[in-house]
C-alpha cells in the first residue's frame, strides 16, 4: 500500500505566504517613504546649492547682527547665543504662564460649580467668552488695545513710588545685591532646615495628641525671624531697588516690557478658560457619594473640597492639564506677532538677516519638540505617581 | 450546566419612578436659596453683582457711546472679502446660495435619520425654543454684519439665503431614507460647487480672496482635506504592520509637538526649497493651506484613533467570523462606528482650526484679523487708535462662529448619546 496520498504541502508558495507578503508590503511601504524623503532631500540640497545657501549649521556661529532689548545680548554675539536668549524668554513665559493659568483656572473652574447663582454665571461668562476667541486676538488686544494705550511715562505713572505703570511697561521693586551673599545664604539655608524640622515636629505632635498643629504658623514665623536675623547679621547684603522714573526711561527695579506682559496675560486668561473646563469636568466626575459622605462626617464646604473632592479630581485632571500646558507653551510662539523676543521671533529675525531658512526652522521645531517632550515627561511622572495602582 | 442564572443576563425592569415634583419658587425664595444661602454667599453676591454691573456698564458705554464704529461701517466689504474684485461679488452670493441649499438639504436628511433613531431610543424631541437658542449666535452675527452694512440688497440676499436653507431642509426631510445616506456626500459636493462658483469660468482665483472669505476657505478647505488624511494616519497608527505604525506615529507626534506657526513658517519660507528646481512656487494661500492641512491631519488622526480604540473587539472578531476581508472590515464595520463616536471631538477640532486660521496673518495673508489691522492704517483712520474697535469686531466674528459650533457639537453629543452607551 504505497498509494501516493497527497501530502499536505508544508509551505504555501511564496506569493501566498502571509508572512512573506507582510514583509514585502512593509518593505515596499518603507521604500516609498524613503524615496519620497530622498526626492525632497535631493531637491532641498540642489536648490540650496544653486542659490549658494550653505547646507550646514555653521550659520549658528556667525554674528547675529541684531540686538535684543531687555537683555545683555548685543548684535556682535552669534546667532546661537541669540537663540539661547529666545529660548530663555520662551521658557520664562511658559513657566509663569503655566503657574498663573493653573491658579486662575482652578478658581474659575470651582466657581463654575458654586452654589451661588451669580458666581456660577460670572464664571460661565468668563469661560464662554474667552474660549471661543483666537488667542492671537487676545494677545494683540492686550498689547495694542490696553498696555500700549497706558499713559506715557511721567510723574503720574509712579504708584506710591514703589512700582510704575506706563506704556513703557511695568516696573516692580526688586532686590539688588549690595554685599557678600555667602554668609546670608548659609544662614538662610540653616533657617529653612530649622523651619522644616519644626513643621515635621508639629505634624508628629498633631498625630500623637490631636492638639492643633498650626504648622504653617510655626514654621513661617521661625523662617521669617531667621531671615531677619540673618539679614542683619550678614551686614545687609541685599538692597531694595525702586523704579526711579525720568521722562524717558526708568532705572532700577524689575522691568516687564508691555510685550512680555501682554503675552503673559493673554496666555494666562486664554488657557485658564480651558483649564477651568477641565477642572469642572474632573470635579463633576468625582462621584457625588464622596462629597455626601464628607458632609455626613461633618466636614465644612471648604474642607469637603480641600480634603475629599479636589484630591480625587486632581488625579483625573492630570492628563488633560498636561495637554493644556503643552498648548500654552506652543502658543507662546505667538509672541512673534507683538514683537516679544521669544524663540520663534529670534528665529524669524535670523532668517530675515540672511540665515538659511530650512535649517533655522528645523532648529526651531527641534526646540519646541524637546520642550514639549520635557513637559510631557513631567506630566507622565506626576500621572504615574497619582494614578490608582490596580492589578 | 444547571445553574445558569437568567436573572443576571436580562436587564432588570426599570422601576417606574416619578421624579421629584417640579419646584416653583417665588423670586424671594429663589434669591434666598441661590444668592444669599449663607453669609459668605451674600458677600460674594454683592461683590460679583457690583463687578458684573461695572463690566456691563463699561461694555454698554463702549459699544453704544464711546466706540467709533465708522471704520467698520465703511470697511465692511473689506473685512468680509478684502481685495476681491467688486464686480465679481455676485459669485460670492451665488456660492452662499449653493452652500445654503446643500447644507440645508444635508441637515434635513441627516436630521431625519437621526431623529428617527432618537425616537426609537426614546430621546425626547427638542422644542422650537431650542432651535432658536442653537442658531442664536449665528443669528446675532448676521444681524450685526447687516447693521454695519446698512444695505437693503444685502439684507434681502441674506434673507434669500436663509429661506433657501430652510426650503432645502424641508426637501431633505422628504427624501426617501435610502437616499438620505448620501447627505454627507452631497454637502461635500455642495462645498466643491460653491468653491467652483467663485473660481471657475473666469472667476476669481483663491489668491485674491481675503477677509472672512479667506478665513472660511482656509477653515473649511483645511478640515475637508485633512479629514481623509487624518483617518489614514489613524488607521496607519493602529496597523498591524510595524513599519507603517512607526512612520505614522512619528509623523503624528512630530507635528503635535511643534506650534502651528513653525509649520506655517516652514511652508512660507522653506516649501519652495523642497520642490524640483524650476517649478513654479505655489501661491501664499496654497502654502498656508498646505501647512494647515498637514497640522490638522495629525490632530484629526489622534481623535479618530480614540474612536477606533472605542470600537469593541467583538465587532472586529464578528466581522472576521463572517469572512469579511480586512479592508471590508475596516470600511464597513470599524470606521462607521469609530467616526460616529468622535463627531463632537471633530467639531471641536474644526473650531480650533477656525480660530487658528488667524495665525496665517503672521506669514502675510490678509484674512479677517489682518484686514482688521490693515484698515486702521487707512488715511482717514490712521493714528486714531482704532485698534480696539477693529479687534473687537474681529473677535466678535470669531466668537460667534466658534460659540455657535460648540453649541451644535454639544447638541450632537447628547443626540448621538456619546459616552452613554
Amino acid at each position: 500500500m504505497s498509494a501516493a496520498t497527497p501530502t499536505v504541502q508544508a509551505r504555501p508558495p511564496l506569493w501566498r505566504n502571509v508572512r512573506v507578503l507582510r514583509w514585502a508590503f512593509q518593505a515596499g511601504f518603507l521604500l516609498v517613504v524613503a524615496l519620497v524623503l530622498l526626492y525632497l532631500w535631493g531637491n532641498l540640497t540642489g536648490n540650496l546649492e544653486r542659490l549658494g545657501v550653505r547646507t550646514d549649521f555653521r550659520y549658528l556661529r556667525q554674528p547675529a547682527g541684531f540686538a535684543i532689548p531687555d537683555s545683555d545680548f548685543r548684535s556682535s554675539q552669534n546667532v546661537f547665543q541669540a537663540l539661547l536668549v529666545g529660548a530663555k524668554n520662551t521658557a520664562t513665559v511658559a513657566f509663569l504662564g503655566i503657574l498663573l493659568a493653573t491658579l486662575l483656572g482652578v478658581i474659575v473652574g470651582v466657581a463654575r460649580l458654586s452654589t451661588n447663582w451669580l458666581v456660577r454665571r460670572t464664571a460661565a461668562l468668563y469661560v464662554e467668552s474667552l474660549r471661543n476667541v483666537p488667542v492671537l486676538i487676545i494677545i494683540i488686544f492686550w498689547w495694542a488695545g490696553i498696555l500700549l494705550r497706558l499713559p506715557p511715562l511721567d510723574d503720574g505713572s509712579d504708584v506710591f513710588g514703589v512700582f510704575s505703570i506706563s506704556n513703557r511697561g511695568l516696573v516692580l521693586p526688586s532686590l539688588d545685591r549690595t554685599g557678600g551673599l555667602g554668609v546670608f545664604l548659609v544662614a538662610f539655608a540653616l533657617t529653612a532646615a530649622a523651619a522644616a524640622a519644626i513643621a515635621v515636629w508639629r505634624t508628629r505632635r498633631f498625630d500623637a495628641t490631636g492638639e492643633p498643629h498650626r504648622r504653617v504658623l510655626w514654621a513661617g514665623s521661625v523662617l521669617l525671624a531667621g531671615l531677619v536675623v540673618a539679614f542683619l547679621v550678614s551686614g545687609r547684603p541685599l538692597g531694595l531697588s525702586l523704579p526711579e522714573g525720568s521722562q524717558f526711561a526708568t532705572a532700577g527695579g524689575l522691568r516687564f516690557s508691555p510685550e512680555f506682559a501682554a503675552l503673559l496675560i493673554a496666555l494666562v486668561l486664554y488657557t485658564a478658560s480651558h483649564i477651568a473646563e477641565i477642572v469642572r469636568g474632573s470635579i463633576l466626575a468625582v462621584s457625588t457619594g464622596q462629597s455626601e459622605a464628607a458632609s455626613a462626617l461633618g466636614l465644612s464646604g471648604f474642607q469637603r473640597l480641600r480634603y475629599v473632592v479636589l484630591p480625587q479630581a486632581f488625579r483625573i485632571s492630570v492628563p488633560p492639564m498636561g495637554n493644556q500646558y503643552l498648548n500654552l507653551t506652543k502658543n507662546s510662539s505667538l509672541g512673534i506677532a507683538i514683537g516679544y523676543y521669544e524663540m520663534t521671533r529670534v528665529t524669524g529675525i535670523s532668517i530675515s538677516q540672511g540665515g538659511p531658512a530650512p535649517q533655522a526652522i528645523l532648529v526651531l521645531m527641534l526646540f519646541y519638540l524637546g520642550f514639549s517632550l520635557f513637559i510631557a515627561l513631567v506630566t507622565n511622572l506626576i500621572n504615574r505617581r497619582l494614578e490608582i495602582k490596580a492589578r | 450546566m444547571s445553574g445558569v442564572r437568567l436573572d443576571l443576563q436580562e436587564p432588570l425592569p426599570v422601576p417606574e419612578t416619578e421624579g421629584p415634583p417640579a419646584r416653583r419658587l417665588d423670586a424671594r425664595a429663589w434669591a434666598r436659596e441661590n444668592l444669599f444661602s449663607s453669609k459668605l454667599n451674600g458677600v460674594l453676591t454683592v461683590v460679583f453683582g457690583l463687578l458684573l454691573a461695572w463690566v456691563a456698564y463699561r461694555m454698554f458705554r463702549f459699544v453704544f457711546v464711546d466706540a467709533r464704529w465708522e471704520i467698520i461701517e465703511r470697511n465692511i466689504t473689506n473685512l468680509l472679502v478684502y481685495q476681491f474684485p467688486r464686480g465679481e461679488l455676485w459669485r460670492v452670493w451665488a456660492a452662499l446660495y449653493v452652500l445654503a441649499a446643500s447644507v440645508g438639504f444635508g441637515v434635513g436628511a441627516a436630521g431625519r435619520r437621526s431623529s428617527l433613531a432618537a425616537e426609537a431610543d426614546g430621546v425626547p424631541r427638542q422644542g422650537r425654543s431650542m432651535v432658536l437658542r442653537r442658531v442664536g449666535p449665528l443669528l446675532v452675527l448676521v444681524v450685526v454684519l447687516l447693521v454695519f452694512a446698512q444695505s437693503l440688497t444685502a439684507t434681502l440676499l441674506v434673507a434669500g439665503v436663509a429661506a433657501t436653507a430652510v426650503l432645502f431642509r424641508v426637501v431633505g426631510q422628504r427624501v426617501p431614507l435610502r437616499r438620505a445616506r448620501l447627505a454627507s456626500l452631497l454637502v461635500l459636493v455642495g462645498i466643491a460647487a460653491a468653491y467652483l462658483t467663485i473660481t471657475a469660468f473666469g472667476g476669481v482665483p483663491r489668491d485674491r480672496w481675503g477677509g472672512l472669505l479667506l478665513t472660511a476657505f482656509l477653515a473649511i478647505g483645511g478640515i475637508v482635506i485633512s479629514f481623509p488624511l487624518g483617518v489614514l494616519l489613524a488607521l496607519g497608527r493602529r496597523s498591524s504592520f510595524p513599519a507603517v505604525r512607526i512612520v505614522c506615529t512619528a509623523y503624528i507626534e512630530l507635528i503635535r509637538g511643534v506650534p502651528l506657526i513653525t509649520i506655517l513658517f516652514m511652508s512660507a519660507f522653506a516649501l519652495g526649497f523642497f520642490l524640483p528646481p524650476g517649478s513654479e512656487r505655489p501661491s501664499a494661500v496654497t502654502r498656508a493651506l498646505v501647512a494647515l492641512v498637514l497640522f490638522t491631519a495629525a490632530y484629526v488622526a489622534e481623535i479618530v484613533r480614540g474612536g477606533l480604540q472605542g470600537v469593541p473587539r467583538g465587532q472586529l472578531e464578528a466581522a472576521q467570523a463572517i469572512g469579511l476581508s480586512p479592508l471590508k472590515t475596516t470600511r464597513l464595520i470599524v470606521l462607521p462606528q469609530a467616526l460616529r463616536n468622535v463627531i463632537p471631538a471633530l467639531v471641536g477640532q474644526f473650531i480650533s482650526l477656525f480660530k487658528d486660521t488667524s495665525l496665517v496673518f503672521i506669514v502675510g495673508l490678509t484674512e479677517l484679523l489682518a484686514v482688521a489691522q490693515n484698515i486702521t492704517k487707512q488715511s482717514d483712520f490712521v493714528a486714531q487708535g482704532l485698534f480696539v474697535e477693529t479687534l473687537i469686531f474681529a473677535a466678535f466674528v470669531y466668537w460667534a462662529g466658534s460659540y455657535w459650533m460648540s453649541r451644535e457639537s454639544q447638541r450632537l453629543e447628547t443626540r448621538l448619546g456619546v459616552g452613554v452607551r
